[in-house]
């Protein structure tokens, strides 16, 4: 779930342009009209989105008007070009119009997840005769559930969010089984048994890839810790580096991390140490230090709702795929990465792509010491969904 | 807090600090000669951009500097012309220029996004200085943008306050009929301070897609150039304090995930804020201690910031 992704320069950058006009001239007024869109969130990080977005719109809008092609469009949280979470969603739709020709994709992207724009971003979309409209961000949630009220005919797919409707349907991918993967990789690669883990938000999506994350090291490594440090965005290169160094500086080797960027990987890289990459393989932007990166393939899907949606069938759901469904993976390991661990990496894969593994499988105790989960008993869905405990091995707590 | 590694945790501070000081130098510069420019994120997006660009181009890192340099100062060319030149008013230009810059810096790095950096200045200890105790690893195991911006803090200093055409550019930031009847071209400084103000800028993009992250990614900057307009006030237009404030800002960013990591229970929203709240609280001592010596408010401002001079002849 991608919440609040600006979130963290919003209020006080804002504040800070205010602080600015207000001692410099009175010159308010025209500041607000040159950037409209700014008034609620950050304000350098939206103005930037709002050019962009309106780039796009247009570009959307006079498509639109083309023609006979089934119209989807896609609404972006991030920048086609993160390299991570958003670029990943970009090449999902890049699949889709090369698998269904008769379809036009379009998107739009740096979208804020605030209820005034991206509101009336979803209804455009959905006046200019786009059949299915995907949100692919947590942030979108009660904007996609409020036009998708007005316009029943259009079908609506919101990414990592839960509230469903006849016409609004919600998807997730099972990120904590290639995570699960990476620490088991992780915890046979680490010598100083630290391990680093750059972590966003702490909600449900992060904390449950942290769990797994440490899961997987344990089983491999019960001596190994993983400290987790907490940024408070999704997208900020500098800051995430800056962060990454710091587990660096605590005796990390390995940096795991749950970020759009590839900052991690690069401080990594600087320091001799390895790392996995987010979202997309980031393998380009630290070769050396990429031990491998999970990463999500969402065309599967995208290509099997909007064909539903063509001919007619398409129905509201709560989809959650994962290996089986060929959603999820990790990519290729290091040439580093001994042959035994590639093996049993191999293995666990194909036991969870046969469901034959359970990540989540009992018993799990938090890093307090409490049983979360006993022994021969597992998580359900709904409770993957909403994990908010840090597993035993992880050193470090969720932010209140 | 025994387990902060402190020097190690300064290193980060001075890395992180330092895209933030070329940003807060350059637009002491431009904001010496009279001019505002809040296009400072538009034009370090641009300025790391096309140093990228340049970079993946030539394979030569110093060739990308140079570019970006150029950029830069080709985006305060367009404020330039636009403020000085026609008298737009100041603040919608500088914001325009964020907006087209950013736009800019977006569309032409699509190809860019992915690649690593063909070229970059990877840390370089300085023999001998950098073995000295905890300043050694601190200041002088860091990488060449670190290392010009220590020599340009001086020379910024020494140059605004101690040389003829120093005085001659505060003057035009702080009177520009006075200037002007002393016989100094208002436009020309003007433009000339815009134009390499934003070159610096355009290196302070640099430093980050050529230097600290080396990559291109949209929106690298994240802020920053904001951060650097709001440090500029903090610095009272003086470029020791603006080196002082560059290294206090990465130093929050830095020591908030040494806390974290120390287990230090402070909650990480808080000391995610601190940067900001440090900016803000800067911001309201120093105007209130100002006010407090001279009886009105912002006169460390340049007098002539932000307004259009237009000559008028005598009657």
């Amino acid at each position: 779930m991608k919440n609040s992704k600006r979130m963290s320069y919003a209020g006080i950058l804002s504040g800070l342009l205010l602080t600015l006009s207000v001692l410099l001239m009175a010159c308010g007024d025209n500041t607000a009209t040159t950037a409209p869109a700014a008034a609620t969130t950050a304000a350098g990080v939206t103005v930037t989105s709002t050019t962009v977005a309106g780039q796009a719109a247009t570009t959307a809008a006079s498509t639109a008007a083309t023609g006979d092609k089934f119209k989807v469009a896609f609404v972006y949280v991030g920048p086609i070009g993160d390299g991570g979470w958003t670029y990943a969603h970009e090449q999902a739709r890049l699949k889709l119009v090369a698998a269904l020709p008769n379809v036009e994709a379009t998107y739009l992207e740096n979208v804020a997840e605030d209820p005034s724009t991206s509101e009336a971003v979803f209804t455009e979309l959905a006046q200019k005769g786009n059949k299915v409209i995907f949100g692919t961000s947590f942030g979108y949630m009660d904007p996609m559930v409020n036009v998708a009220k007005k316009f029943p005919d259009v079908k609506f797919e919101h990414a990592t969010g839960y509230k469903t409707a006849d016409n609004l349907a919600v998807y997730q991918v099972r990120q904590y089984q290639p995570r699960y993967l990476a620490g088991i990789v992780a915890g046979k690669m680490t010598k100083t048994n630290i391990i680093g883990y750059v972590a966003a938000f702490p909600i449900p999506e992060v904390v449950g890839g942290i769990d797994a994350f440490t899961i997987g090291v344990r089983s491999v490594n019960p001596n190994a810790k993983v400290k987790v440090v907490w940024t408070n965005t999704w997208y900020d290169p500098g800051l995430e580096k800056t962060a990454a160094q710091s587990l660096l500086n605590a005796g990390a080797d390995i940096l795991a991390q749950h970020q759009d960027t590839p900052s991690t990987l690069q401080a990594a890289q600087e320091a001799g140490k390895y790392a996995f990459g987010n979202d997309s393989i980031m393998e380009s932007y630290g070769p050396k230090a990429h031990l491998a990166s999970p990463y999500w393939d969402w065309s599967p899907y995208y290509i099997d709702r909007v064909k539903a949606a063509m001919n007619g069938t398409w129905k509201t759901g709560s989809y959650f795929g994962g290996f089986k469904e060929g959603v999820v993976d990790l990519s290729p390991l290091n040439s580093v990465v001994p042959d035994d661990v590639k093996k049993m990496v191999d293995e666990k894969k194909a036991a969870l792509k046969a469901g034959t593994l359970d990540v989540y499988a009992g018993p799990i105790k938090d890093n307090t010491g409490a049983v979360k989960v006993a022994q021969g008993a597992t998580l359900t869905d709904d409770q993957i969904t909403a994990i908010d405990y840090l597993v035993e091995g992880v050193d470090g707590s969720i932010p209140k | 807090m025994a387990d902060i590694d402190v020097v190690k945790t300064l290193a980060s501070a001075v890395v992180a600090g330092t895209p933030v000081l070329y940003a807060t130098l350059g637009e002491i510069l431009t904001e010496r000669s009279g001019v505002l420019n809040l296009g400072l994120e538009g034009m370090m997006l641009v300025g790391g951009m096309a140093g990228f660009a340049a970079t993946a181009a030539t394979g030569n890192v110093f060739i990308g500097v140079a570019v970006s340099l150029i950029a830069g100062a080709a985006l305060a060319l367009v404020h330039a012309f636009f403020t000085v030149s026609i008298g737009v008013n100041q603040v919608v230009s500088g914001l325009s220029l964020t907006l087209v810059g950013t736009g800019i810096a977006s569309y032409f790095g699509k190809p860019l996004v992915g690649q690593a950096a063909k070229d970059s200045f990877q840390t370089l200890p300085i023999p001998l200085l950098s073995d000295i105790p905890v300043i050694g690893p601190i200041l002088f195991t860091q990488n060449l943008f670190v290392y010009f911006s220590f020599l340009l803090v001086p020379a910024l200093f020494y140059f605004i306050y101690r040389t003829r055409p120093g005085l001659n550019l505060r003057a035009v930031g702080e009177s520009p009929s006075t200037a002007d009847a002393q016989g100094i071209s208002v436009i020309g400084t003007r433009y000339l301070y815009t134009l390499l103000g934003g070159a610096l800028v355009g290196m302070g993009g640099a430093s980050i897609s050529l230097g600290s992250n080396p990559n291109w990614q949209e929106n690298i900057t994240a802020g920053r150039g904001w951060i650097a307009v709001g440090l500029v006030i903090f610095a009272l237009w003086n470029p020791w304090r603006a080196f002082v404030g560059a290294y206090l800002f990465g130093g929050m960013e830095a020591f908030q995930f040494s806390l974290q990591v120390a287990g230090v229970p402070i909650s990480s929203y808080f000391l995610r804020m601190l940067p900001y709240l440090l900016t803000i609280a800067a911001l309201v001592f120093t105007q209130w201690r100002l006010k407090d010596q001279t009886g009105r408010a912002s006169s460390a401002a340049p007098s002539g910031l932000g307004l259009f001079y237009l000559r008028r002849e005598r009657g």
